[in-house]
């Protein structure tokens, strides 16, 4: 029975992509130059009539067809690792690129928010105390930190890094803070009863008892942080798969800028991908 | 704090010389403005007995446990254990929760040698994993000892609990209504076992109970709760039942219908006029 729902969940994922894969062909079909009398313009009479030869007369739309689409990728991705000097580096160098500054950033906000939020779940006081700081600075886009960034650190790179940084901290912290306070005050009597050690405490309770709540936070978090870096390598990035896309904006070459949003949802997704993993296997059954 | 003895009209002994817990007056409040919900309990625990606390729902009872295991503090009173007074929990007493509290993301072995670790902190790694084993295989739970909490029964899950207390072990066992959730079955026989083993470990037991039999069963002495709030320790009885009784001729020892309609009555109708005598 599952796997019929499932053999039909197949099919209707295939059908949607069949469908877009047609509507994308049927809207960047070459078109015939309009014609002002409302005749067909495919029209080979009134064509001929009018002094042209049909083939003659189409244009190509801007638009790649996905067949365009095709052939172009598979020449990009040929060599995606190429790097002719920073206007020609091959997309897998910057989508290396983008990766790299996530994982800087987002390793870094990790290592920052998780303890923070456990400080957090751990003394409501202090709890308290941040959190008007943590709800004011936690709604701000990444990008409106961006000027403030660029004159205080003036470097490119570190700016990038910062905006994820701080865009994904606090579903980290939060998220953190709210999976240790709501650890079963039973388990926190237990470790009592027992006089478990700070150290054997934080790591064979309360993080195990956490980790769930604290891998949410996480998967918010880079998919915060993937969505900012985009943008911002957009703003300053002389690298990166946002710098990719804007460059190729620049350059009428929308078959590579519908390539790296491919490649950026694609990315995204492993990555999320990735910690939905590890969050089951820190899952836990009461 | 210091017990006045004037605090507990209804029931004040002078402390046994070779008690192991002496409690002396304790009460709690919850709410400033509210009636206390016990107070002025004072009683003592010998070395190797096995006491049970009986009261209605509600009473107390988990918050007198939880105040003798050092997790919560009484408003008023004190209790003393080898005569050093009780200020916060410790591994000289093992408890066995209402719930049973055990660490969902771990086996069931690996529950209790995190317990045999936390008591023994510089045995090598095989004597611990020895000794919870050891004590798992004492509640009979050898082969399901590589099971998640998730995936053992309620009764199962219980004796995993015990044997994590036991494990320690601690000078007293703290049990809050361990057999509450299990069915007639299971329930006897992990009261058999659990007797077995204390009565080898010469075990001293402060047990929570609502079962009247069951506490006729396996305690040396029942302690009787009127009812909240402002609940107090109305009664001290001991058991007149040999200590060598077994589940199935218990009743037919002399005394047994005695004792338990005491204990009955006392549930039925004077725990209320306990009540009403304490508050009048
Ligand atoms: N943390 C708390 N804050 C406020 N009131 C509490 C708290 N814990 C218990 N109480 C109150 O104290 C009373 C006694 O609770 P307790 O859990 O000790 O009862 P009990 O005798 O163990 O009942 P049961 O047999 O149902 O387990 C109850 O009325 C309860 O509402
Ligand atoms: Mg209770």
């Amino acid at each position: 029975m599952l796997s019929q729902e499932n053999r039909l969940s197949f099919f209707l994922s295939f059908a949607s992509l069949l469908g877009v894969l047609l509507i994308w062909q049927f809207s960047t079909l070459p078109q015939a130059s309009r014609s002002p009398y409302g005749i067909p313009d495919g029209n080979a009479e009134y064509q001929r009539l009018m002094g042209r030869s049909a083939v003659a007369s189409t244009v190509r739309s801007d638009f790649p067809t996905p067949g365009a689409f095709v052939r172009n990728a598979i020449e990009v991705l040929h060599a995606p690792f190429h790097n002719n000097g920073p206007n020609d580096r091959g997309i897998g160098w910057q989508l290396g690129a983008s990766l790299l500054r996530v994982m800087i950033g987002y390793g870094l906000a990790t290592l920052v928010a998780v303890p923070l939020g456990f400080v957090f779940g751990l003394q409501p006081v202090i709890q308290k105390a941040l959190n008007p700081f943590v709800q004011i600075l936690r709604p701000i886009s990444p990008l409106a930190w961006m000027p403030i960034a660029l004159y205080t650190i003036r470097d490119a790179e570190l700016c990038a890094i910062f905006v994820i940084f701080i865009c994904s901290l606090w579903p980290i912290l939060l998220n953190t803070a709210f999976g240790v306070a709501s650890i079963r005050r039973e388990w926190l009597n237990v470790i009592r009863t027992l006089e478990v050690r700070w150290p054997q405490r934080i790591f064979f309770v309360l993080l195990p008892a956490a980790a769930p709540t604290i891998l949410t936070g996480m998967r918010i978090g880079l998919g915060v942080a993937w969505l900012a870096i985009v943008a911002a390598e957009m703003l300053v990035g002389s690298s990166g798969i946002g710098y990719f896309v804007w460059n190729q904006w620049n350059n009428l070459s929308l078959s590579n800028v519908i390539l790296a949003v491919l490649l950026i949802g694609l990315a995204g997704m492993a990555l999320d991908a990735a910690l939905a993993f590890v969050q089951r296997s820190v899952r836990y059954a009461e | 704090m210091q017990n006045n003895p004037a605090l507990s009209p209804t029931f004040a002994e002078p402390h046994d010389a070779d008690a192991l817990v002496q409690v002396s007056g304790i009460g709690k409040r919850y709410r400033p403005d509210g009636p206390p919900v016990f107070s002025g309990v004072s009683f003592d625990i010998r070395p190797g007995e096995f006491v049970c606390l009986i009261g209605h729902s509600g009473c107390g009872k988990s918050s007198i446990l939880n105040i003798l295991a050092g997790l919560e503090q009484p408003s008023e009173g004190g209790m003393i254990m080898d005569g050093r007074e009780i200020t916060g929990p410790g591994l000289d007493r093992g408890v066995v929760f209402q719930g049973h509290a055990l660490l969902p993301w771990l086996t069931a072995l690996q529950n209790v040698t995190f317990a045999v670790r936390a008591r023994h902190r510089h045995m090598p790694r095989h004597e611990i994993r020895e000794k919870a084993e050891h004590y798992l295989a004492m509640v009979g739970l050898e082969a399901a000892m590589h099971k998640k909490p998730a995936e053992l029964s309620g009764g199962m899950r219980q004796r995993v609990g015990i044997a994590r207390a036991f494990c320690t072990q601690p000078r007293v066992l703290l049990m809050d209504e361990p057999f509450g959730a299990l069915d007639a079955l299971t329930r006897g026989m992990i009261q058999e076992e659990l007797l077995k083993i204390c009565a080898q470990t010469q075990q001293t037991v402060f047990m929570i109970t609502h079962d009247v039999d069951e506490a006729i069963f396996l305690a040396d002495r029942v302690l009787l709760m009127s009812n909240g709030p402002d609940a107090r320790l109305a009664e001290d009885a001991s058991n007149p039942l040999p200590r060598s009784r077994t589940r199935e001729t218990m009743h037919h020892e002399d005394g047994f219908y005695t004792f338990r309609n005491h204990l009955v009555d006392f549930l039925v109708r004077r725990s209320a006029l306990a009540q009403k005598a304490a508050t009048a």
